[in-house]
C-alpha cells in the first residue's frame, strides 16, 4: 500500500484562542480518526493528548486573547495522526517545566499534561521557540 | 449550587460518597464547575469522609486532574479522609502515570472504598 492511498485526510485551520473552538478541531480529528481501526487505547490516548495541547495552547501560549490564533495542521493516514498546534505565544522551554511525579511536586498542579501527552503518544516534539507542538500517534498492532 | 449538578451525592453511613455525572472531565467550564462543586463538599458542609466515584467517567484531563489534588488538600486540612473507587483501566492509567496513585487512596469498588471508614 503506498502513502498516498494510506491518507484518509489532511487539513490545516486557524481557530481563535477559545476553548469550544478547540473541542470542535478535536471533534473533527476524531471524527477523522474513526475510519482508522485504532484500538480504544490509542484513541483515548489521542484525545487526551489533542485536549491537553490545545488547551496548553489556547490558555498557556496565547493567554485566551482572542486576537491571538492556533494553527493546526493534521494529517490522518490508516496508519497514524500527526497533529501539529502552534499558538502565538513566547513559548516555553519544555526541560524548564517542573517533574510534577517528583515528591516535592506531587501536589502540584502543573506539568501533567505534557507529561500525559508523552505517555500516550508514539511521538511529541517542540520547535526551537515552544511554541509549536507536534503530535504523533502510530496505531498499535495487536501481534 | 452554582450552575448544573455535576456530582451526585448521598450519605453512607456517615460517609459522603459523590458520583460524578459526566462521562469526559475535559472542558475548562466543566471543569471550574466540578471543582467548586466538590470543593464546597468540604468549604461548605465540612463534610470528612468522603468517596469520590468515578464508574461514568471515561475521560480526564490533566486541569481535573489539578481540581483533585485540591479537594484532597481541602479534605486533609480539616482531618478527613478521601477515597476514589471504581475507576476505568483507562483513567487508572492516568492515574499511574501522573504518580497520583501514590498520592490519593484508590480502590476497585464502592463497597471497597466504604470499609473501614
Amino acid at each position: 500500500m503506498s502513502a498516498v492511498n494510506d491518507l484518509v485526510d489532511e487539513f490545516e485551520v486557524s481557530i481563535p484562542s477559545d476553548a469550544a473552538a478547540g473541542h470542535a478541531v478535536q471533534e473533527r480529528i476524531l471524527g477523522l480518526i474513526e475510519s482508522v481501526p485504532f484500538d480504544d487505547r490509542d484513541v483515548f490516548g489521542i484525545r487526551l493528548a489533542l485536549e491537553e495541547a490545545i488547551v496548553n495552547a489556547i490558555k498557556h501560549g496565547n493567554g485566551m486573547d482572542p486576537d491571538k490564533a492556533v494553527r493546526i495542521w493534521c494529517r490522518v493516514t490508516q496508519e497514524s495522526v500527526r497533529v501539529e498546534i502552534e499558538d502565538e505565544g513566547e513559548g516555553f522551554t519544555v526541560e524548564e517545566v517542573p517533574d510534577p511525579t517528583a515528591d516535592e511536586n506531587l501536589e502540584r498542579p502543573c506539568g501533567r499534561g505534557i507529561m500525559l501527552m508523552r505517555a500516550f503518544m508514539t511521538e511529541i516534539s517542540f520547535n526551537s521557540r515552544g511554541n509549536r507542538v507536534t503530535l504523533v500517534k502510530n496505531r498499535t498492532r495487536d501481534s | 449550587m452554582a450552575g448544573p449538578r455535576r456530582i451526585d451525592v448521598e450519605e453512607v453511613n456517615g460517609v459522603t460518597i459523590a458520583k460524578f455525572t459526566d462521562k469526559k472531565i475535559l472542558d475548562e467550564t466543566n471543569i471550574q464547575l466540578i471543582g467548586n462543586q466538590l470543593f464546597s463538599l468540604v468549604d461548605e458542609d465540612r463534610r470528612q469522609k468522603i468517596v469520590l466515584d468515578f464508574s461514568n467517567v471515561e475521560y480526564l484531563s490533566s486541569a481535573a486532574l489539578g481540581k483533585l489534588i485540591t479537594l484532597d488538600k481541602k479534605v486533609k486540612a480539616i482531618g478527613g479522609k478521601l477515597r476514589f473507587c471504581t475507576i476505568r483501566a483507562d483513567i487508572l492509567e492516568v492515574f499511574k502515570i501522573t504518580r497520583l496513585d501514590k498520592l490519593f487512596t484508590i480502590k476497585e469498588t464502592q463497597e471497597k472504598a466504604l470499609e473501614g471508614f
